[in-house]
């Protein structure tokens, strides 16, 4: 029998099992969206602007180990939906996004709504595709998503014009794909990780660093094994967070430019480093000079050759899947007839635990005013530690980061690379549609939440009880720290006037709204919200507006140049 | 340092603008890039050529290799390889220029391929340093319009980028 492209489409999806699609509808996807009509097994959700459609798939794919999809219409859908792509790209997330185009006799026309597509997210995404020929549609969605999903994660793009999507042709799955162009690396080079194996163990200051990339390969098993096997301490970077258990004694925090003190001496002064699946980011290493002034052995686990090198010179490159490197580590590791020496790194320890001792994370708690770091230490409390929290962009992002234990992996959903404010709540609707038992809290502050807002009207047709944890400091609170520290105190555009009165909005939007003003309230309100297990709470926590995020690395700084709270 | 680098990509629309676009996103130098398809129609070959530090050229490299449409990739200047370049000048030619013009073409194995009675039009391959060499060699004034293809690579013997 014969389909239309709009069918074909929609068959695809349910032959990749896609649970959810994330969209908004308009002229050129108006086939497709008769076709989503037609069935029920892949089911859409509604939300109120494309990038909110493009975060939630995202958060939906975080969370999971799924690719999250996200449909969108031509001209001003796709436009609206390249913030969300350009998150995603960045923080190497599978997603596949589909968008409706003019159709092809009109490209180039100038025709109404038409952009173009593919040269607008072609810096953003991993790959993607115009679809031409009806016949091609479904080859191409395979493609998409295995290109998504394969490899090193990442948003796929396929624009499909509205008279392909109105034409009939016969339909038929592909079971396999073949790119000849694109072989992803899976196993490592044996050589390589017996090399590997060899520095480890003749570690003296040794230091693992661990990365998204754990999380994306879901090799966080592999990873609390070899660290509790080698007896190393393990840091992680914003993105990885998860992937060790941060309660776990060998655990030394995040590292970077909010990281703990002993996780970046521990990185600066170590002697092998194994890095394993991060990428050396600017705000991890700091200033690269003064990182290399220390001399270290790395070796680097990562997929994408083009991260291996590409600011941090490598001693030992392993390209290859985390999760198949690390086997292959451990396996080595267990046949090898030398064993790890704890007390040849117990001086190094010693050292850490002093570095320890500075309790870089401390804050002065305060019985008046609300202290936004408490709020996460209770919200931990509250949740034992086992919720889903998603975030958005700033302080707040960074106390989520910093006093929320992450022992799980794919709990801690935030943007890193891009950083795009509004993530946060959009993010926590794919969450929670993927877990729709689990506690999900999004933290946010006052400026980052209005970025997204409007999809507290989604939340409410979708009925997600979603947690909102809103960390209110009145200020464009990072702005403002930065202003505070690098440009004299001149609070520039940073503070945040004219502020709605948040409890009517949720309950405008159908929700609950809650305002918590004294630390004696917080916990009390926050077990109250968590018990309202099928509401929406949107917590409004007025907070101390001058606090800063501590310790800090400046930009251009190096890792052993740090603020500490207690230096000021 | 100047490298020659030559890529194997997929003969599809669009494939082109991903390897510029790559170049100027990432801020690297092209001093010139060249392609057209081979003797296999669904691929086309492209010679680009670059210069950058050794910590960039890698870049490059790794950038190029991990675009999905590139098929092979190979720094042709890591080896022995040869390089050829065409170019058209059409000069001013009166008088005793013409006789002058001609010899020039001869000494640096160009052939004249388009005569009116004020112009010449010469065509000329090789390096892009004997291209240079020519118009340096010329009277400048004479100059007209001069069109370059910028460089094509391949390996020297046995080097042999192929699928
Ligand atoms: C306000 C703000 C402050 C920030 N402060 C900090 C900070 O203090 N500390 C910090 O760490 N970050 C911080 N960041 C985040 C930072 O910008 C980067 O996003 C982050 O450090 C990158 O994390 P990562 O190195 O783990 O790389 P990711 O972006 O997670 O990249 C993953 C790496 O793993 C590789 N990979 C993917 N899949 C696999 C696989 N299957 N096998 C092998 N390899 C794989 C990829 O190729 C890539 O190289 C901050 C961000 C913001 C917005
Ligand atoms: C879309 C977008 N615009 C601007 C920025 C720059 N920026 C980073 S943090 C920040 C302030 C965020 O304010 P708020 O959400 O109130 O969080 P706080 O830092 O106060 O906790 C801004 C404006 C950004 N990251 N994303
Ligand atoms: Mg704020």
């Amino acid at each position: 029998m014969e389909l239309t492209g709009a069918e074909i489409t929609i068959r695809c999806l349910q032959e990749e099992g896609t649970e959810y699609v994330f969209g908004y509808p308009g002229g050129a996807v108006l086939h497709i969206y008769d076709a989503l009509f037609a069935q029920n097994q892949v089911k859409h959700i509604l939300v109120r602007h494309e990038q909110a459609a493009v975060h939630a798939a995202d958060g939906y794919a975080r969370s999971t180990d799924k690719v999250g999809v996200a449909l969108v219409t031509s001209g001003p859908g796709v436009t609206n939906a390249v913030t969300g792509i350009a998150t995603a790209y960045m923080d190497s997330i599978p997603m596949v996004i589909i968008s409706g185009q003019v159709p092809t006799y009109a490209i180039g026309e100038d025709a109404f709504q038409e952009v173009d597509t593919v040269g607008i997210t072609r810096p953003c995404v991993k790959h993607n595709f115009l679809v031409k020929d009806v016949k091609e549609i479904a080859s191409t969605i395979k493609k998409a998503f295995y290109l998504a999903k394969s490899g090193r994660p990442g948003p796929v793009l396929v624009d499909i014009p509205k008279d392909i999507s109105n034409q009939k042709t016969e339909f038929s799955y592909p079971s396999s794909v073949n790119i000849r162009s694109y072989h992803p690396a899976q196993h490592s080079d044996l050589e390589q990780v017996k090399c590997a194996v060899q520095l480890l163990l003749a570690a003296k200051r040794p230091m693992i660093y661990a990365g998204g990339g754990v999380i994306l390969a879901d090799a966080s098993k592999q990873l609390t094994e070899l660290v509790r096997l080698l007896g190393f301490p393990c840091t992680n970077t914003l993105m990885g967070l998860g992937g060790y258990p941060a309660t776990d004694k060998q655990f030394v925090g995040m590292l970077g430019m909010h990281g703990t003190y002993e996780a970046n001496m521990g990185m600066q002064y170590c002697d092998v480093l194994l890095a394993v699946g991060a990428r050396f980011d600017d705000r991890v290493v700091g200033n690269v000079k003064h990182f290399n002034q220390e001399k270290r052995k790395i070796i680097h686990i990562d997929i994408d050759p083009s991260s291996i090198s590409k600011r941090v010179k490598v001693d030992l490159p392993i390209v290859g899947d985390v999760a198949h490197v690390l086997d292959d580590l451990l396996a080595e590791l267990h046949g090898s007839k030398e064993k790890p020496d704890q007390q040849a790194i117990a001086p190094w320890w010693a050292q850490i635990k002093e570095w320890r001792g500075k309790n870089s994370l401390v804050y002065k708690n305060s019985d008046e005013i609300i202290k936004p770091q408490f709020v996460i230490e209770k919200l931990y409390e509250v949740t034992q530690g086992d919720a889903f929290i998603t975030s958005d962009v700033g302080q707040h992002q960074m106390w989520a980061a910093q006093y929320y234990k992450f022992d799980k992996p794919r709990r801690w959903i935030n943007s890193g690379g891009l950083g795009t404010m509004g993530f946060g709540l959009p993010a926590a609707m794919g969450v929670q549609l993927a877990h729709p038992d689990a506690h999900v809290a999004c933290v946010t502050g006052e400026g980052s939440i209005q970025m997204c807002i409007q999809e507290l009207s989604t939340c409410k047709q979708f009925q997600l009880p979603l947690k909102i944890i809103m960390l209110n400091n009145r200020y464009l609170g990072m702005v403002r720290q930065w202003q505070q520290f690098f440009h004299g105190n001149r609070y520039a555009e940073s503070y945040m006037d004219a502020l709605p009165d948040f409890v009517k909005l949720a309950e405008a939007y159908g929700h609950v709204g809650m305002r918590i003003e004294k630390p004696s309230d917080v916990e009390p309100a926050l077990k109250e919200a968590f018990g309202r297990k099928q509401q929406l709470v949107f917590m409004d926590f007025i907070t101390d507006q001058t606090e800063n995020v501590f310790p800090m690395v400046q930009g251009g700084k190096g890792l052993s140049e740090v603020i500490l709270a207690e230096d000021l | 340092m100047r490298h020659i680098i030559s890529l194997l990509m997929e003969n599809e629309a669009g494939a082109l603008s991903r390897v510029s676009g790559l170049f100027s996103a990432r801020g690297y130098n092209i001093e010139s890039l060249t392609v057209a398809p081979t003797e296999d129609a669904t691929l086309s070959r492209m010679t680009i050529v670059t210069s950058g530090s050794d910590e960039v050229i890698e870049q490059i490299y790794k950038q190029l290799n991990k675009l999905i449409e590139v098929v092979a990739v190979m720094d042709l200047s890591e080896g022995e390889h040869l390089e050829r370049e065409l170019m058209l000048v059409k000069v001013r030619a009166v008088g005793a220029v013409r006789e002058e013009m001609k010899r020039m073409t001869d000494i640096f194995r160009g052939c004249i391929i388009d005569v009116s009675d004020k112009t010449y039009t010469i065509q000329l391959t090789g390096t892009g340093h004997k291209l240079e060499s020519f118009l340096q060699a010329i009277d400048r004034s004479l100059i007209l319009e001069t069109v370059r293809t910028g460089a094509s690579g391949i390996g020297r013997g046995d080097r042999i980028l192929k699928l």
